[in-house]
């Protein structure tokens, strides 16, 4: 298996406020890797810094080998990556079917093929897709911004916290289209509260914490890890 | 998240939004009817009036679409828009007759002009104007186009990059509104100007309605052009991604779309449209260095009242405003000279009962 994401020493932040101070985490293909860690560990702006959203002060990304470090984001989406932020991740006065075709856009060719797919994979937005993405369900605008971003077929999807305000019964049908998607062969690096889920669905998993490496290892491996339960699946007022 | 609150709260929540749904509704069928009765008003007793109205309305909407988008994309207001309007209609009168003032004199023109082109000021179709000032009118947009995104190269994007305030780039676009009107007064001087002198050929219309025939024109242009934006808006790759960049511009971003090319086409067309206003207005009725700084008033109430970052609300709000500002004026409400300040009671009302506007998406 070759590395599709390798990120080292990653350090970036918000204006003067330094949040990551050297965060490092590999990608292998098809693999879907999981950070976890407490509020403030810096997990959502590792995902920003890697997707170019955010500068890269130190440390260096690779996406297949290729560097693609402090790269605008419409650079990297060529190159084979995609990310879904945590919130406002659909156009909703676009309809269902232009916000497909928005995540297609830097493509010329082949768009009804690409349309054809994501519905086939979200059979539940078919019926809506003359609908505007703001009358969706919660449930639903997640299942497009995953559509959304796959327009493209990244080798490499970053998902910084789907299941964020989802119902329960969401969450759980959201995590099956994850490992879906996974299977077919891309691979997902997946930033979650929501960590024993997380941590049951991947294969690797890295512990973030004060914007370190904390612990890494088989995801497996970590949900057994004493330290793990004890601070980051204890209870759900840990989760909240 | 509801879920996790006490129905109490919930049932509070519900009632809340259930009355501030009912006074939305309220507000907009209010308006509406107000518009309504206005119209058929204007349409029985004012007919006179009410043609005005629309050809002003026409300018004022290619104006406020232009404005309108502009917020859409860049989430500032460009208080350079009335002046790039004026701006542009003296590019046209420059092109058409090769007059400028400065160190030559006024009545002493360049060498060339369109109207020298062989039978380009013979009148086309009843019209006052030949082919030379639809000549004159495209290189003027295109001009302007030109114009408006060379300052956002120099200015706007500059101050986008540094992460400025929209208190800043407000500012910055009041500094382009004088520039642009110094320009004017560089090369063509204070005194009013006309494209066309004389007598202006009319059209009889049935029920004793006598028209000058260039109000046909003139409407005529707004019409396509609006049907010419939206057809972009919603039926181009391009006028998809300016429409989903106003909804979420980090998110166009992250999708791929090359959100500093959306950015320069909506100043390339919202150039178009600020110039062929201008020559329309100018055509309608003169050439004023100052009358661009004024037009920011009527142009920012349209765009308000339609629902600022909707075009279709920007060229109904336009109709609106220059229909009310021409009857209040004939009615007897007013004298001609405070004709704008309609616009402004307008603004006031629209701003204090329903900020949204007509067709604005309802803030959250």
């Amino acid at each position: 298996m070759s590395i599709v994401l390798q990120a080292t020493g990653i350090v970036a932040g918000y204006g003067e406020v330094e949040i990551l101070h050297g965060v490092s985490l590999s990608v292998q293909e098809g693999e879907m890797v999981a950070v976890i860690g407490p509020n403030g560990a810096g997990k959502s702006t590792l995902l920003k810094t890697i997707f170019g959203l955010l500068p890269v002060r130190e440390g260096t990304v690779l996406l297949r080998g290729e560097d693609v470090t402090n790269q605008p984001p419409d650079r990297i989406v060529t190159k084979g990556m995609s990310f879904v932020p945590q919130t406002e991740n659909v156009f909703p006065s676009l309809s269902v079917n232009e916000n497909l075709e928005m995540g297609a856009f830097i493509r010329r060719d082949g768009l009804r093929e690409r349309l054809e797919r994501a519905y086939d994979l979200f059979p539940d937005l078919t019926a809506r897709r003359g609908d505007r993405a703001g009358q969706l369900s919660g449930g639903q605008r997640q299942m497009l911004a995953l559509a959304r971003a796959l327009m493209l077929d990244p080798d490499v999807l970053l998902l910084d916290e789907p299941s964020a305000s989802l119902s329960p019964k969401m969450v759980d049908s959201l995590f099956e289209k994850i490992g879906e998607i996974n299977r077919t062969g891309t691979a997902i690096l997946l930033v979650e509260q929501n960590a024993r889920e997380a941590l049951a669905k991947s294969q690797q998993a890295y512990v973030l914490a004060m914007g370190e490496n904390r612990l890494e290892g088989k995801a497996a491996d970590l949900l057994d890890n004493e330290e793990v339960a004890k601070l980051y699946l204890g209870s759900d007022l840990n989760d909240a | 998240m509801p879920s996790r609150r006490s129905p109490f709260i919930n049932a509070i929540a519900a009632a809340r939004s259930y009355y501030r749904n009912l006074g939305d509704t309220a507000s907009a069928v209010v308006i509406w009817a107000l518009i309504g009765a206005l119209f058929v008003w204007a349409l029985i007793g004012e007919t006179e009036a009410l043609v005005i109205g629309i050809v002003t309305g026409s300018v004022f909407a290619l104006g406020a679409i232009g404005l309108t988008l502009i917020y859409g994309i860049l989430k500032f207001a460009h208080f350079a828009h009335g002046d790039a309007m004026m701006l542009s209609a003296y590019l046209a009168f420059f092109f058409l007759t090769g007059t400028v003032v400065g160190e030559r004199t006024d009545t002493q023109p360049l060498h060339w002009s369109l109207n020298d082109l062989p039978g380009a000021a013979e009148p086309l179709m009843g019209f006052s104007f030949g082919y030379g000032l639809l000549l004159s009118m495209a290189v003027a947009a295109v001009a302007m186009a030109i114009v408006l995104v060379v300052l956002d190269r120099l200015i706007y994007r500059p101050l986008r990059r540094r992460g400025s305030g929209i208190v800043i780039f407000a500012i910055a676009s009041l500094a382009v509104a004088i520039s642009l009107r110094s320009v004017i007064l560089m090369f063509w001087g204070p005194s009013p100007r006309f494209y066309v002198r004389g007598i202006r050929p009319t059209t009889d219309l049935p029920f004793d309605i006598r028209v000058v025939t260039d109000q046909f024109f003139i409407f005529a242009a707004a019409i396509i052009l609006a049907a010419l934006v939206y057809a972009i808006l919603f039926r181009t790759k391009l006028g998809k991604a300016m429409r989903a960049m106003s909804d979420n511009a980090d998110l166009a971003l992250v999708s791929g779309i090359n959100t500093e090319r959306v950015v320069t086409w909506t100043w390339a067309i919202g150039g178009t449209l600020v110039a062929i206003a201008g020559v329309l207005l100018a055509l309608q009725s003169q050439l004023k260095p100052e009358l661009g700084f004024v037009l920011l008033l009527p142009l920012f109430a349209s765009t308000i009242l339609g629902g600022i970052g909707s075009p279709q609300g920007a060229f109904a709000g336009g109709m609106i405003v220059g229909i009310s500002q021409e009857v209040a004026v004939t009615f007897g409400f007013l004298s001609p000279g405070y004709k704008f300040s309609v616009a402004v009671v307008i603004l006031i009302v629209i701003l204090l009962v329903r900020p949204r506007g007509l067709f604005g998406a309802q803030q959250r």
